[in-house]
């Protein structure tokens, strides 16, 4: 279970029958423990009130209450959720991937000085907690009127990530610097190599830094939690939230309700990311090797 | 010197950034921390009177003080360690792996809250499915969530729902290393356990590196699951039973947003960043020989 491919190993045909057995039953019962609580939130969510408590449990519904979505829809704005997530994921995306680029460039590409002590610096704050800044930054953006507000959400996504830039910058420094060279001799500009041979060749990175931006700003829940008071400019996560507060704290049993809504809040993530997965691979085996 | 320009202009996103969301705020917060303050009435100064109630004279803090490493100490090196296995087993040259890996990276990507209003019910002692699942091995489970004993572990196993993300970080480690550096140790004669300690592990150890690292700092600062499933409608209910999974950052946001007690909070906030520094330091220390960057200048 070493993860070294068979071909270098040369074994007979019997062991490497029994190790791709092996590996594909292993593979195939961990795919299921992943996939399963899934598969039963969908299904607890096509439940009628009394359903969801029956024993044993019908993963098929004879009658799958389908309505029970557009119920849910009604009982609180998911709509304007939505419209308020995608465009604080969009408006963070854009300033995640332009802002970390152009640093991680700056960091691993042009000689100033300062550089690796400002880095260092960099780094360090990754191990600074939300939580240090997190009431200054409240009383900032309440002094100028951004609590309550998507501001607070978007606005420091365009200065930069520590996280990404690191990840950025290791990409950066896999790419030979004779592109860099020969394009400066060339007479290109330090923004034209970033622009036009640095960016295209960490495609795959980019691509990941987007994927993880993307995921990272879609389940945010503390700083929505924090700066949101009011229903229209909650986010999906907020939303539901505050959903599981109504339904179970006060005792109502509309388990099959929040079960619709949780499937609601996670299914454009699910889509978005089978669309995107693909693109991740294909960066990882393009140019994920070197 | 117009080198140095260039490089300022690319990196001045950060450093405004830095100035401006981490710098000040860090100087505020430290300032506040000495302060006891409401946000209704003006902060009165109190010097380190904070710093020392939270250490000697806070029970709650000690308690979600050992919630916290209870879920660090369990969480980080069980999800390392099955990311890590279930990269090596997607590593594999054969048909059909990338819909294990999808079906592994799909829940890593869903929405925390959404995750955690799902597992609440998974985890309910009498009709959710862990328990279903058990009965039909012939086990009766624990009560999970509502039990004092089992609540931490309850959301150790959740977060090992989510290592999907970790899995591929490794995966695209695995898939970088060239396939050379095997034939060359195939023919040294190395089998496949030392092939794995001597190639697979120091050409992947950034990865491994940086994911224990953002492991423990993200653990560190677990708040949401806590918040969405051991809350009810009344504020203040969440953490429970018993304050079994109060964790440091919910207490933190309980003083601040609850109690509204920004100079105790903040407080908190700097010892927690103490906390995490010292841990991090200790890593980078311990990994510094262990740790091999390829390429790096």
């Amino acid at each position: 279970m070493t993860g070294i491919r068979t071909s270098d190993r040369k074994p007979t045909a019997m062991i490497a029958l029994l190790r791709s057995i092996s590996i594909y039953i292993i593979l195939a019962a961990v795919s299921a423990a992943f996939v399963l609580p899934l598969a039963w939130m969908v299904s607890v969510s096509l439940h009628d009130v009394r359903g969801v408590f029956e024993q044993p449990f019908a993963w098929f519904p004879s009658q799958p209450r389908w309505e029970n979505y557009p119920e849910v829809m009604g009982l609180v704005p998911f709509g304007r959720y939505f419209l308020n997530t995608a465009l604080v994921t969009g408006l963070v995306l854009a300033g995640t991937l332009l802002s970390c680029s152009l640093v991680a460039y700056g960091f691993s590409r042009v000689r100033f000085r300062g550089r690796n002590l400002l880095f260092a610096l960099c780094l360090s704050t990754m191990m600074l907690p939300g939580q240090v800044t997190m009431i200054p930054l409240y009383m900032l953006f309440s002094r100028i009127g951004w609590v309550d507000t998507l501001w607070p959400l978007i606005v420091p996504s365009f200065f930069g990530s520590p996280f990404y830039i690191f990840l950025l910058r290791q990409f950066f420094l896999t790419i030979p610097r004779e592109y860099d060279e020969a394009a400066l001799l060339d007479g290109a500009g330090r923004f034209r190599i970033y622009w036009s041979i640095i960016l295209p060749l960490a495609r795959p990175a980019l691509i990941t830094v987007a994927l993880f931006t993307f995921i990272g700003t879609w389940n945010d829940f503390f700083t929505p939690l924090i700066y949101i008071n009011s229903p229209e400019h909650a986010t999906l996560t907020l939303g539901l939230s505050m959903l599981k507060s109504q339904i179970v704290g006060t005792g109502m049993t509309q388990w099959h309700l929040l079960m619709s809504a949780a499937v609601m809040v996670m299914l454009p993530n699910i889509l978005l990311f089978v669309i995107a997965q693909r693109y991740l691979v294909k960066g990882i085996a393009m140019g994920g090797l070197r | 010197m117009k080198r140095s320009f260039t490089g300022y202009a690319f990196i001045a996103p950060w450093i405004v950034g830095f100035l401006v969301f981490t710098a000040g705020p860090m100087i505020a917060s430290f300032v506040i921390s000495l302060h006891s303050w409401s946000m209704l009435s003006p902060p009165t100064w109190v010097g380190l009177e904070n710093y020392q109630s939270v250490i000697t004279d806070d029970p709650l803090f000690l308690t979600s003080l050992w919630n916290t490493a209870f879920y660090v100490v369990f969480s980080v090196p069980l999800g390392v360690g099955v990311a890590l296995a279930l990269a090596l087993l997607l590593h594999n040259r054969y048909p059909g792996m990338g819909v294990f890996r999808t079906a592994i990276i799909l829940p890593s990507i869903t929405n925390i809250v959404a995750v955690s209003v799902l597992w609440l019910w998974v985890f309910n002692p009498d009709v959710g499915l862990l328990n279903a699942f058990l009965r039909w091995l012939g086990i009766e489970g624990p009560f999970w969530l509502q039990s004092e004993t089992w609540a931490k572990p309850s959301l150790v196993l959740m977060s090992l729902w989510g290592v999907g993300g970790t899995t591929i970080i490794f995966l695209a480690a695995l898939q970088g290393i060239p396939r050379e550096l095997y034939e060359a140790a195939e023919l040294d004669g190395a089998g496949s356990v030392k092939r794995f300690l001597h190639i697979t592990v120091p050409m992947i150890s950034p990865a491994l590196f940086f994911s224990v690292v953002m492991g423990v700092i993200g653990s560190f600062q677990v708040f949401a699951q806590a918040f969405v499933m051991t809350g009810s409608a009344q504020p203040g209910s969440e953490g429970g039973p018993n304050n079994a999974t109060l964790f440091l950052v919910l207490y933190l946001y309980k003083k601040a947003f609850q109690e509204f007690r920004m100079g105790y909070a903040s407080a908190l906030a700097w010892i927690l960043f103490f906390i995490i520094l010292v841990f991090t330091l200790l890593q980078t220390r311990l990994s510094r020989e262990r740790v091999y960057y390829e390429a790096g200048e």
